[in-house]
């Protein structure tokens, strides 16, 4: 095992609120010390002067498509383009081919991304077999498998009776069950939010209400059942409120939004770019003002990616063809930092959204710089400007709103479990 | 000027307008004449590259490009090889690798015009475009309305139908707008468009307070089996509430004229007798589409290609 000093950055742990310029030593795969002014013979040295010192970001939503999909992305390169965006753990998605519904295939996932991926890989199992919304999984022995919470994502459960009976069941094995929420009969072929965006570009529109109804639906079986639910990507003004009301009345609730549902709004398609066609919908500007408000104010917890790789020949398809979905990993940290440009956040208050809180949910031991904790480390340039070429990426897949955009904000190193995994100048190290 | 793509009115001064229209009135001298043909754009090849079969406006654009001596070819997607995984953009790339000087573009789906236009040398005509626009229809809407009513400015235009589903309302109400009209639209709620405020139009789900000081009245087509128990109940509902006849347009002014984009459904959105007869003018707007094909054939493929090519 390696020993890394980081040497002059500014440390950010929310664990402990530290927000102070500092030293990290790292030996042993866990942090040993943090303190201004260290001296380490021999240690390996990062300079991280001008820059921030962090734990490692946690992505509670990513789609790493293996097994089944390996030209849009494999947990290797998946893996790879999350070091790169300073994501040192990363949940994936259960709709793969086949899907990840069966202890077997949590087991392959596992095994793969402690093989192939330079980042932690988590998986989160389907709810119901096969994502068909019927049968539910068997919890207990995916739990055992090592599936950290449930979910059958964008294959939304629309029949209430199933999903108080998930809810219910996933009480006893005490994981989070994760809701992409999206009534499809409000959706039905809604492909762009729908409002003056989608009158102008008559392409069919996916109204808001469609959000917001199914996220209060959820949070009152989340209520009924006591279970502990996640939304994911909150993109909606209304979505934002209803899980405002309904923490305060105490519902074990917490939310994530994207990166994208923060920053761009649906004039992003007004040139028909498929690139910005995404599940749930980019959205009008108060929605993302709402969404921002709700990061802000602690009504969401997180910010998670919904990494979504496809390839470019399916990109290239019909605005209603297209696959919804956008790659993010490698953009998550420049894009965020606009709440922080924009004064809404404090560089604090950011990382604990991008870390110390989606480890929280997950009930992982990342998210903090506490002395004896695993070594997830990343060093961040928060003023480097630079454009992002998807090419230049590590993703198999290139579909992103961001391509050709400046950028500011950068990571510049990130440590896994003690180990240099990624450098600006050398680019991903391991494995 | 008018840019080297027609992708939709929204993107049109009125004075490109104006020029079209004016251009059109030279093109319908020479569709008068007896030798109906003249060399203007001879040694150029005219591509109809429709995904969506149309008869009639393929027929019309053939026609306008033959007239002026063009070499039209038809690609009808629909009937080749191409299947839903096909990428519209690799058969957009095939047909430009064959030099064309004009390709004209029809696509069920909105924005297939404008992602072509983005990958292609040879400037795009957009024939139709899902809901978005539908830009040459517009046109001979106001070429036929300007021939009737000798102006546009300060007209009252209604239009009425399926808008949500619409091409040719959102073409029309921007093509209407910008030569100085006023534009309403009139139909069930479920078939207005969320937040068409913004496009400048003023909805109404009552036909009879549309029609009050109408001068145009645009009836569009509804697409029978698809909407009817989703958008609205019936068809005998909707030709009950919304469908033209005489006794209806008695509400709209005096001399109002009525307008269809074909095809026509007998009954549902126009009496038989309000179809064939004047002051429905839809014959004149099939006439006067040729003339504006041609006018547009001729401003734009006078365009060199991208990158120089020719």
């Amino acid at each position: 095992m390696s020993r890394i000093l980081i040497r002059g950055g500014r440390v950010l742990d929310p664990a402990s609120g530290r927000d102070e310029v500092a030293d990290v030593l790292i030996e042993g795969g866990v942090v040993v010390q943090v303190a201004p002014g260290l001296d380490v013979p021999g240690a390996e040295i990062v300079n991280a002067k001008g820059a921030w010192v962090v734990p490692g970001f946690v992505d509670l939503h990513s789609h790493l498509r293996e097994p089944g999909q390996e030209y849009k992305e494999d947990i290797a390169s998946g893996g790879r383009s999350a070091v790169a965006g300073g994501f040192t753990t990363v949940a994936c998605m259960a709709n793969t081919h086949p899907v990840n519904d069966d202890p077997a295939m949590t087991d392959f996932i596992l095994d793969r991304g402690r093989q192939d991926s330079p980042a932690r890989v988590l998986p989160v199992a389907a709810a119901t077999r096969g994502l068909a919304g019927e049968a539910m999984t068997e919890m207990s022995a995916l739990r055992d498998a090592g599936a950290v919470a449930f979910s059958d994502d964008g294959a939304t459960i629309m029949d209430s009776g199933v999903m108080r009976r998930v809810l219910e069941y996933s009480r006893m094995v005490d994981l989070p069950v994760i809701v992409h929420c999206e009534d499809r009969t409000l959706v039905a072929d809604g492909v762009v939010n729908e409002g003056p965006i989608s009158t102008r570009l008559g392409l069919p529109g996916n109204p808001a209400i469609a959000e917001t109804v199914h996220i209060e639906r959820d949070l009152m079986l989340a209520e009924f059942t006591g279970a502990r639910l996640h939304v994911a990507h909150v993109s909606t003004a209304g979505g934002v409120a209803c899980i405002r009301r309904a923490r305060e009345r105490g519902v074990q609730v917490t939310a994530e939004v994207t990166p994208h549902h923060l920053t761009l709004t649906d004039e992003a398609a007004l040139g028909f770019d498929t690139n910005t066609k995404v599940a749930p919908p980019l959205r009008g500007a108060a929605d993302v003002r709402a969404c921002r408000q709700g990061l802000v104010d602690g009504t969401i917890d997180a910010i998670a990616t919904d990494h979504a790789p496809h390839a470019m020949h399916e990109k290239d398809l019909e605005f209603t063809l297209a696959p919804p979905g956008m790659i993010g990993f490698e953009t998550a940290a420049a894009v965020v930092l606009d709440l922080v440009r924009q004064g809404e956040i404090s560089p604090l208050e950011l990382i604990r959204r991008l870390s110390t809180n989606p480890a929280r949910i997950l009930g992982l031991a990342a998210g903090t710089l506490a002395v004896g904790a695993p070594a997830d480390v990343v060093v961040l340039d928060p003023e480097h400007r630079w454009t992002y070429d998807p090419l230049k990426g590590y993703s198999k897949s290139r579909n992103s709103p961001w391509a050709g955009k400046e950028m500011i904000g950068r990571v510049l190193t990130t440590i896994v479990g003690g180990e240099l995994v990624y450098g600006y100048e050398q680019g991903v190290l391991a494995p | 000027m008018i840019g080297r793509d027609l992708l939709g009115i929204e993107d049109l001064e009125r004075s490109d307008i104006e020029r079209i229209l004016q251009t059109a009135v030279h093109m319908g001298e020479i569709g008068a004449r007896e030798v109906k043909k003249v060399p203007t754009l001879r040694g150029r090849t005219i591509v109809n590259l429709f995904f969506e079969p149309s008869t009639r406006t393929q027929t019309s654009f053939e026609i306008a490009g033959k007239r002026l001596s063009a070499d039209v070819v038809n690609f009808s997607a629909v009937s080749s090889s191409l299947k839903k995984s096909e990428s519209i953009l690799d058969t957009a790339r095939t047909l430009d690798a064959m030099d064309p000087d004009v390709v004209v573009v029809r696509h069920a789906v909105a924005g297939v015009p404008k992602r072509i236009a983005d990958v292609l040398e040879a400037p795009v005509i957009n024939a139709g475009d899902g809901a978005h626009e539908h830009p040459t229809q517009a046109l001979l809407d106001l070429f036929t309305v300007q021939q009737e009513k000798g102006h546009i400015d300060g007209l009252t235009v209604t239009i009425v139908g399926d808008i949500l589903h619409s091409r040719v309302a959102r073409s029309n109400i921007y093509g209407f707008l910008k030569m100085g009209a006023e534009v309403r639209i009139a139909a069930p709620p479920p078939m207005i468009p969320p937040d068409v405020e913004v496009l400048g139009v003023k909805a109404f789900t009552s036909l009879r307070e549309a029609l009050e000081g109408a001068d145009v009245v645009m009836a569009l087509r509804i697409q029978n089996e698809r909407l009817a128990g989703s958008y609205f109940p019936s068809i005998r509902e909707y030709s009950a509430t919304f469908g033209l006849d005489r006794s209806k347009l008695r509400y709209a002014n005096e001399g109002a004229i009525v307008m269809h984009p074909g095809p026509v459904n007998r009954g549902v959105e126009l009496s038989h007798d309000l179809a064939d007869h004047r002051p429905s003018v839809i014959l004149d707007q099939v006439r006067n589409g040729v003339s504006i094909r041609m006018a547009v054939l001729y401003l734009i493929s006078g365009r060199p290609r991208k990158g120089g090519a020719s």
